[in-house]
């Protein structure tokens, strides 16, 4: 109880998680309000929005309902931003854990394996995976957790090495405790919360690595993304410019949420810090 | 001197880093369908099978991997990209006419945040809790939060389309002749919209870290001295805080190179400039991957370059760092 008093006593992460909630509820009751394909053709192309009651946010310009796609693709960008940031968080946990935990040689390979990683720019190494293995949401989703994975990594190390000389990781060792019981139920526990206050932004950045490729076309099209109706949006940009504009409101508002909750989430867990 | 020695140890050591990028990226050609004979005999029409393996010899693909990526390598250090079929010359050819658009954009979008972040992060720091710092940090928020690409679309719809004071796209007037000043001011004004979209999410990570860092600068015992010793408030901000709180900034730079690198690509094709991500984009969508991947090399030998200057200069802002091996 005391936590959650303490995160919204902050504004700002009381807004991130209204609108967090707002985002959540948009992806939830999408197949409630708008149960037919959105992306299936819905009426007269590039009505402007508030003109027909049956297409509030306007349709675009192939004549697709923009509200549809605003809330199914909800579901996608969290989708994709969620378990992207897993993938990214779990592979980071493995390889900071072990390059932290035994150190020495492995933690030298393991290093250079993820300066590699952060020498090469993320976009163009997210480019790279799509052009090899295509763009299905499933290759999209796991390409961004792949390219988001180093910066974890890097915290989980620093984490597991001011962890692993503790007094209660030695009893655990004199207790004859795996390698892998010490690790992943002893010491990864501590190094949690920073962790997860990091997530928000690994999934704040996946969101819009997703947006990026789908709005450059090379993300899955038969889903519906923001991204895409805004690239879709781009060749009436002059006349119909809010066929891009709505759904960039919607990334926007989705990222800052996110970015909102887990600032709030890192002053909440660490009470301590002075407030600035 | 000393100085430099650093820089260049710490160069060296990113050789190791640059091996395992460049045998990833060959793994990664391995995995990808189809090689540089399938695509040659794509764009024959195709061929008898023969020829096909003839080919293949002729190219080294009939090789043991581990030899063919000896290969790999042994050519890249001769900087040989390959060649590229789409735009039917060498790929170092193709980038490098492409690189300096690039290199134009970076360093004005770069200079623009750094310049900008550093300001409302000063102003936001000496106002801290009050209502300029409460505007700056959402704005920040605000900017850090906003797609590129989609700000790069307002900004054509707002300033070419609706106020028609800058040209939507492309890097200069095509066909219109200028020649010298009248040129570099043709192209600057085209570059105003890409510098500014480009520039958005770094002016946002700059202006927070340059807050919180004049925060902790101001905190410390030698500006209390500075006070005390009767300095004025500007004084103490300009000669004492700033050049400390500076030093994240500059690491900063070099963390944030790539990220830099990868946001062009996006940039340059919401504004069409003939620029090294756009060319990484049109390699995807034409499958032609030995030119997409001699981009990443050269991204990250880029990377690696702007690390080592940022080496050089953090030593020159912080004398401690070269004395003290």
């Amino acid at each position: 109880m005391g936590f959650l008093r303490r995160y919204l006593r902050n504004p700002g992460a009381a807004i991130g998680l209204v609108l967090l909630l707002l985002v959540l509820a948009m992806a939830g009751s999408a197949d409630l309000l708008y149960p037919r394909d959105p992306l299936a053709l819905a009426g007269r192309p590039l009505q402007w929005p508030f003109q027909n009651a049956r297409f509030l946010l306007g349709t675009d310009a192939s004549g697709r309902d923009i509200a549809a796609q605003i809330f199914h693709g909800a579901r996608i960008s969290l989708l994709i931003g969620f378990v992207a940031t897993i993938v990214a968080i779990a592979l980071g946990i493995i390889v900071g854990a072990v390059a932290g935990y035994y150190g020495g040689l492995i933690d030298d390979l393991l290093m250079r394996v993820t300066e590699a990683f952060q020498t090469v720019p993320s976009f163009l190494l997210l480019l790279v995976l799509v052009a090899v293995f295509g763009s299905s949401i499933v290759t999209v989703t796991l390409a961004i957790g792949i390219v988001s994975w180093p910066a974890p990594a890097r915290l989980a190390r620093a984490e597991f090495l001011t962890l692993r000389n503790r007094e209660f990781v030695q009893a655990c060792r004199t207790l004859g405790l795996r390698d892998s019981a010490i690790i992943f139920r002893e010491i990864l526990p501590n190094a949690m919360p920073p962790l997860i206050v990091y997530a928000s932004v690994v999934m704040a950045l996946a969101i819009l690595l997703e947006s990026a490729l789908a709005f450059l076309n090379l993300s899955d099209p038969n889903v519906a993304s923001w991204g895409n109706l805004i690239g879709h949006g781009r060749g009436v940009l002059r006349t119909q410019w809010y066929v891009s504009a709505i759904p960039g409101v919607a990334i926007l508002l989705t990222v800052l949420a996110v970015s909102l909750v887990g600032q709030g989430l890192n002053d909440a867990l660490n009470p301590r810090l002075k407030p600035r | 001197m000393r100085i430099l020695g650093l820089a260049l140890r710490r160069l060296a050591a990113s050789v190791p880093t640059l091996l395992i990028i460049l045998a990833g990226l060959f793994l990664l050609l391995q995995l990808a369908p189809g090689d540089t004979v399938d695509a040659l005999v794509a764009q024959m029409g195709g061929g008898d099978p023969a020829m096909i393996g003839e080919l293949r010899r002729f190219y080294g693909l009939d090789a043991p991997v581990l030899a063919q990526l000896m290969n790999y390598l042994w050519r890249l250090v001769r900087l040989d990209l390959g060649y590229s079929a789409i735009y039917g010359k060498p790929v170092v050819a193709v980038i490098l006419e492409r690189l300096p658009a690039t290199l134009l954009l970076m360093v004005s979008a770069l200079s623009f945040a750094f310049a900008a972040g550093m300001a409302l992060g000063v102003v936001a720091a000496r106002r801290v809790n009050q209502w300029p710092d409460t505007l700056i940090s959402t704005l920040g928020l605000i900017f850090y939060a906003t797609p590129s690409f989609w700000f790069g679309l307002m900004g054509i719809v707002v300033f070419a389309v609706w106020l028609g004071w800058l040209p939507p796209g492309g890097f200069e007037t095509i066909g219109s002749g200028y020649t010298g000043i009248d040129r570099a001011i043709d192209i600057a004004l085209h570059l105003v919209l890409p510098t500014v979209t480009l520039a958005l999410i770094f002016l946002a990570i700059y202006l927070r870290i340059m807050r919180a860092s004049m925060l902790e600068v101001l905190t410390l015992d030698f500006v209390r001295t500075a006070r005390a010793k009767g300095l004025a408030e500007h004084g103490v901000v300009r000669r004492h805080v700033l050049r400390n709180a500076l030093l994240p900034m500059v690491t900063l730079i070099g963390l944030q190179a790539g990220t830099m690198l990868g946001g062009s690509v996006v940039v340059e094709s919401v504004f069409a400039l003939p620029g090294l991500g756009r060319l990484a984009y049109e390699s995807v969508v034409q499958r032609d991957l030995n030119t997409l991947l001699g981009i990443v090399f050269v991204s990250a030998l880029l990377v690696i370059v702007i690390n080592f200057l940022v080496d050089i200069a953090y030593a020159r802002l912080d004398p401690r760092i070269g004395s003290q091996t």
